[in-house]
């Protein structure tokens, strides 16, 4: 499959899924989606592209997001008068600028320094927001209206569906974007001096302008992703720029996998799906949105496209099969512990007397019920344990080449 | 004027010896592992938590030993069976671990303590006005909080420099293969360090947690600030962390205290602005509103100025 393939595909894909999710709630997550796989590709510019470790990412989503909304206000009072299709470039300019002004001291270094001057800005630009009331709105943030201004082709944009279509629109295009860079000198200098800085100076480059570069166009596609947001939901606040916001686009990125192009986009759609479906089922559900994180980081560091390319060697081998019996073996025991575990951590949050979880009625305050998830637990458990050696010998397998010759006594 | 001096002064030294008491544990396992740990000020959080519920059995006393103790125990486990895993992986994903982990760790106290506020006060034996100045008490508990933190100070100081332990554990921080070759279990005395450095943050969250009040966002209050505190003075360096969280204890205190701002300065200058200038937010600022931004804003322009600190060797 060619690379235009991929994107041709990627295109319909985006124009087909609300007509075949049409509810609001659906299609309410797909814009969102957008809004998390461009904020999550920037951020990955940073992260996995550049090697620069970001606490305060949200900052240039935030900024970029405030001064749309003050766009879109200035088009609602008719200061200015531009379509408001084009509301997420002024995010995106603005994110930029605001890029180009801090990323011009603090990209002098990778490392923990440029960590901790990034967690410094977002912390100040955070606080200051709170401060300065009359531009970014106090507590209530500032809130817009897109139904203004000239309108695109008769379409006014009060419509969920059209506010998607703009949104998936910019996203496309911000993707395709930031894909391009990755391809261009300046694309693969940030690789370069992610690895090996020192290496990428006596070839002649500067390692600090290579990262200004990475910084300020990661700050531009972070603005747009502000940008979207601002034209979706009509209002930022301090939220929008906050610690926590940096800190689930690290969340999104890295759960995705920092490696690889798609991985953030991976990162973005499963993050988003969990946060506004798990949201509706439980309470907990940061609970095990950090178990998640926190198991990804120590068992899968190149993030869940990480756990998917894994399979290459054995798909281009076409030892798929080998591997189908052991899987399933493994995953339904997994399946059950898993399940079990989430039963007991809900039950002990329960607060009326029966709970219902998948079709089965449990008491907490009784025992019989505990006693019925800790046995049902501890088997699988013990099953899955079982099962690993033999999930262990097939991937090997799958993943020796067929010619390597074997010898007998264990020696290569 | 001069008794706001005096008790900002006693204020700000009370939160920066506070502060140190995270910021020495912090320092020490930066200058071991060469990781700044999110997690620290999550441990101090647990140390509240887990003193609260304790004291409802036992009591302060008890709680003041024991909390700090668990607090230990588990960042030990941690460091065994988490980051010595991760660090596999590099710095960059031990940073990302540690920062996960205080995510965990909030919501999980959520999770056993509920999002309110505990109910958890300062013993009833300390609950007396130390000395009265200008008609303003000085609460004895607070005094207490200084005597626990100098203690720890000397404590630390005098183990790591005095003791043959110490010396094992400098020379493990700087050289890990020799002192290995000697005989010496280097991941043992890592993972010791980590627990000791959590159980000193778990021991500030005991004696904080009444004062500063205990509920679920208390890590994240402290958290940033003490990592400012141990970037500002000096990544790894165990006397730049003292001066640093001084620095800032009191820098904050007096900010607090004062009230001066930005009117004062320009009327000093002599401009006015007019009463709808756009920037007015800017021209009516007061030092008490900018306090909380003040430690970052010092952060900011150290790492600018002077990245490796103002008492640091190293620069990352």
């Amino acid at each position: 499959m060619g690379k235009l393939t991929i994107w041709i595909v990627f295109a319909v894909v985006l124009l087909v899924l609300p007509q075949i999710f049409d509810s609001v709630l659906s299609l309410s997550i797909f814009t969102q989606m957008t809004i998390a796989i461009v904020f999550a590709l920037s951020y990955n510019m940073l992260l996995g592209q550049g090697g620069m470790l970001s606490f305060g990412h949200a900052v240039y989503f935030g900024l970029g997001g405030f001064l749309a909304v003050h766009a879109m206000m200035m088009i609602e009072f008719e200061t200015l008068s531009f379509s408001i299709t084009l509301i997420p470039l002024v995010g995106g300019v603005f994110g930029l600028l605001a890029a180009l002004f801090i990323g011009s001291f603090s990209t002098h270094k990778a490392g923990t320094v440029f960590a901790m001057i990034s967690l410094g800005i977002g912390e100040l630009v955070a606080a200051s927001s709170l401060i300065l009331v009359s531009f970014f709105g106090g507590e209530a943030g500032v809130s817009g209206d897109r139904t203004y201004g000239p309108p695109f082709f008769g379409i006014d944009f009060a419509q969920d569906d059209h506010v998607y279509y703009l949104a998936a629109a910019w996203m496309f295009f911000a993707v395709l974007c930031m894909y391009l860079f990755t391809q261009t000198p300046a694309g693969r200098m940030a690789n370069a001096v992610r690895d090996n800085p020192e290496r990428a100076e006596f070839m002649g480059y500067s390692a600090r302008r290579v990262r200004f570069i990475s910084f300020a166009m990661a700050g531009f596609f972070a603005g747009i992703a502000g940008g979207i947001f601002a034209v979706n939901y009509e209002i930022l606040t301090e939220e929008n720029l906050n610690a926590a916001t940096s800190g689930r686009v690290l969340l999104m990125a890295y759960i995705g996998g920092l490696g690889f192009f798609i991985g953030p986009i991976v990162g973005a759609v499963v993050l988003t799906l969990i946060n506004s479906l798990l949201s509706n089922y439980t309470d907990l559900w940061m609970l095990y949105l950090g178990i998640l994180f926190l198991l990804t980081v120590m068992f899968l560091p190149r993030g869940l496209t990480g756990l998917l390319m894994m399979h290459r060697v054995a798909w281009q081998l076409g030892r798929m099969r080998l591997l189908l019996l052991p899987y399933t073996l493994t995953a339904i025991p997994g399946a059950v512990f898993i399940l079990g575990m989430i039963a007991m951590i809900e039950m002990s949050h329960a607060e009326d007397a029966e709970f219902v979880y998948l079709g089965l009625a449990l008491a907490p305050a009784g025992y019989g019920s505990w006693a019925l998830l800790l046995g049902v637990t501890a088997v699988a458990f013990f099953v899955l344990r079982r099962t690993l050696p033999r999930l262990r010998e097939a991937w090997s397998q799958a993943n020796t080449l067929p010619r390597q010759p074997r010898h007998e006594d264990g020696h290569p | 004027m001069i008794e706001v001096l005096i008790f900002a002064t006693l204020n700000g030294l009370v939160t920066g010896l506070l502060l140190f008491m995270l910021a020495s544990g912090l320092t020490l396992i930066f200058s071991m592992m060469g990781v700044l740990n999110f997690a620290h000020a999550s441990f101090y959080m647990l140390g509240a938590y887990f003193a609260y519920s304790i004291s409802l059995y036992t009591g302060f006393w008890p709680a003041l030993i024991i909390a700090p103790l668990l607090v230990g125990v588990v960042g030990a486990l941690v460091e065994r069976y988490g980051l010595r895993r991760v660090h596999k992986s590099g710095h960059v994903a031990e940073l990302v671990f540690t920062f996960g982990l205080a995510f965990l760790i909030e919501e999980a106290v959520q999770f056993f303590w509920g999002r309110s506020t505990m109910n958890y006060e300062s013993p009833a034996l300390l609950d007396f006005p130390l000395f009265t100045l200008f008609g303003q008490n000085f609460p004895a508990y607070k005094a207490f909080m200084i005597f626990i933190s100098v203690s720890i100070f000397i404590g630390l100081y005098f183990v790591l420099t005095r003791t043959r332990i110490g010396i094992i554990i400098q020379a493990a921080i700087t050289h890990p293969n020799p002192v290995a070759n000697l005989g010496h279990n280097v991941p043992f005395i890592f993972m010791a360090v980590f627990g000791v450095g959590s159980g000193l943050a778990g021991l500030a969250g005991v004696i904080a947690g009444p004062v500063l009040t205990t509920f679920p966002g208390m890590a994240a209050v402290l958290g940033s600030i003490v990592f400012v505190i141990v970037v500002i003075g000096g990544l790894g360096s165990l006397a730049g962390a003292l001066v640093a969280s001084l620095l800032i204890g009191l820098l904050q205190s007096y900010a607090i205290a004062s009230d001066v701002g930005m009117q004062d300065l320009l009327d000093l200058l002599g401009v006015s602005f007019a009463a709808d200038h756009p920037l007015n937010d800017i021209w009516r600022l007061t030092l008490p509103q900018i306090a909380p931004i003040m430690p970052f804003l010092l952060l900011v322009l150290v790492l600018i100025f002077r990245p490796s600190g103002l008492l640091g060797k190293r620069e990352s």
